[in-house]
């Protein structure tokens, strides 16, 4: 069975049982245990119609709970009026979970656990692990979340960059555990890139394409983190490159930049060279420029550093680089890097030594820690 | 969205402010700093912030490998081990704030006099992931 497929109409069927009059903390829990009941009985019994299926078992559910529950008047009404609607899944539903989950009114961890839940149909276990977390934690922040969320109109129109913020944590978080964070990420952005024309959504989809092109690449076998230039670029992968520069061009001729589409424009200029020394760097600088208007970040201006040295060598890198904040994340890591190009071994050496001792992750210590053993030996 | 260590220190912690030790303490004094503390991590549970709680045992020992075939080397304890864990919290928050804010919360459970500790804790990051965008 294709759990990626059935839980694609996860959003589908939320909405139908919103439409119908059910509320959205109770139609989550009844989707989600109509999920898990699929899981189950569908790969002895595959349902010709899966959507139907899915609807019918998440609204006796969602009836048997809520007349287990309660036999307030309200709820009553719901439950003897026949449902209007009928099963025809609505885009504008699947859009408006997207907003609700990622609601201005939630903390980042908790849009994203409700996201993946709400939206994405994985179970609070899936979640739980994949943010090694305890089940019953996670538990809480969705239960949390559904209640912060609960008088939230479902037919208000969202923020969008909102709901992309989420998404791009998520596949940020890469993989652990037993759930592909990365692959979930770009299932529920191509899934909402196909419910709403928004340029922005489109570079974000784009942005992750060019990067998980990469993914076979950019660690050995033992988890060592492999540096761009370093990579075996015959292990990138063409077709996600190919589809990723389709995306990025679609949404840049709209003409509506944003941070994502500049974001995918520079991956694009570094998937697009065959080896790492034929990459353009002064395109990727003008790209940082754009970016850095945009965004104004003190990130973005480290990581143009890095390019300008590429684009016009050390020395100009190094001078982009005296200008920032040296507590800036990854600072030592660029100054070590920079220096190293211009044939200051001694000072590299000691910067990456300082890098390793600041690095937020184990791959990114264990890095930066050979390349000051590289230079020390 | 990281997690954070929390560790309460049995000796090496710089000294509180409200600094009589527990067995000089009422029982009540006792009940409602166990009270306090357990009443932390239950709220920690219901906002989704709780991933690990333990206490550790006042004396522990060295223990390194001898070489093929012999057994593991052991020493001590030693009286005068300057840094001793006494137990941690390990939380999962959105930031690092509130991840202060609720090592503060708990340097508050009250000790003699029913008044807070103010003891002092310490708090180490966890190693994230390396994230997929860094360019």
């Amino acid at each position: 069975m294709d759990e990626a497929l059935l839980r694609s109409l996860t959003p589908a069927v939320l909405g139908i049982l919103v439409r119908r009059g059910a509320d959205f903390a109770a139609a989550e829990d009844a989707v989600q245990d109509a999920l898990v009941e699929a899981v189950r009985v569908w790969p002895e019994d595959p349902p010709r119609d899966p959507l139907g299926w899915l609807v019918t078992v998440a609204w006796r559910r969602f009836l048997d709970a809520t007349r287990a529950e309660t036999a307030r008047r309200r709820r009553e009404d719901v439950v003897d009026a026949e449902p209007e609607q009928g099963l025809a899944p609505d885009t504008d539903d699947t859009l408006q979970l997207y907003f609700l989950c990622a609601h201005p009114s939630l903390t980042p961890s908790s849009a994203v656990a409700l996201t993946l839940r709400a939206v994405g149909g994985l179970t609070t276990r899936q979640i739980a692990q994949a943010y090694l977390v305890p089940e019953a934690t996670m538990a809480q922040r969705i239960s949390r979340a559904k209640k912060t969320v609960g008088d939230v109109r479902f037919d208000q129109p969202g923020d969008v960059a909102t709901v992309l913020r989420v998404l791009y944590l998520v596949f940020n978080e890469g993989y652990s555990g037993d759930v592909d964070l990365a692959a979930e990420a770009i299932r529920l952005t191509r899934q909402l890139a196909a419910v709403i024309d928004h340029p922005e959504v489109a570079g974000l989809l784009a942005l992750m394409l060019l990067h998980h092109a990469r993914r076979a690449s950019r660690t050995t076998a033992s988890g060592r983190l492999v540096p761009l230039a370093e990579q075996d670029r015959g292990r990138w992968d063409t077709t996600l490159i190919a589809e990723g520069v389709e995306v990025l061009q679609a949404a840049l001729a709209q003409d509506r930049l944003g941070e994502f589409q500049a974001q995918a424009a520079i991956a694009a200029l570094h998937a697009d060279a065959p080896v790492a020394a034929e990459t353009d760097w002064v395109q990727i600088v003008e790209w940082y420029d754009e970016l850095l208007a945009l965004t104004n970040s003190p990130v973005v201006r480290l990581n143009r550093a890095v390019a300008v040295g590429e684009a016009d060598g050390p020395r100009a890198g190094l001078k982009a680089l005296a200008e920032l904040d040296d507590t800036l994340p990854r600072y030592a890591a660029v100054a070590a890097y920079l220096h190293e190009r211009d044939g200051e071994r001694r000072t590299a050496a000691k910067l990456y030594a300082e890098a390793a001792g600041k690095a937020s992750n184990l791959a990114e210590r264990e890095h930066l820690t050979r390349q000051a053993a590289r230079l020390n030996n | 969205m990281a997690k954070y260590l929390l560790l309460k220190h049995y000796r090496g912690a710089p000294a509180p402010i409200n600094d009589v030790p527990m067995d000089q303490w009422t029982q009540d004094e006792i009940s409602a700093h166990v009270k306090y503390m357990n009443d932390f991590a239950d709220r920690l549970r219901s906002t989704g912030e709780f991933v690990d709680g333990q206490a550790l045992a006042q004396e522990g020992t060295w223990v390194r490998y001898d070489g093929e075939g012999r057994p593991p080397v052991t020493d001590g304890p030693f009286a005068e081990t300057k840094d001793l864990i006494a137990g941690w919290m390990i939380i999962d928050t959105d930031s690092y704030e509130r991840a202060l804010e609720l090592a503060a919360e708990l340097s508050a459970a009250p000790g003699k006099g029913g008044k807070p500790i103010h003891e002092w804790l310490e708090i180490r990051p966890f190693y994230g992931h390396a994230p997929t965008i860094t360019e």
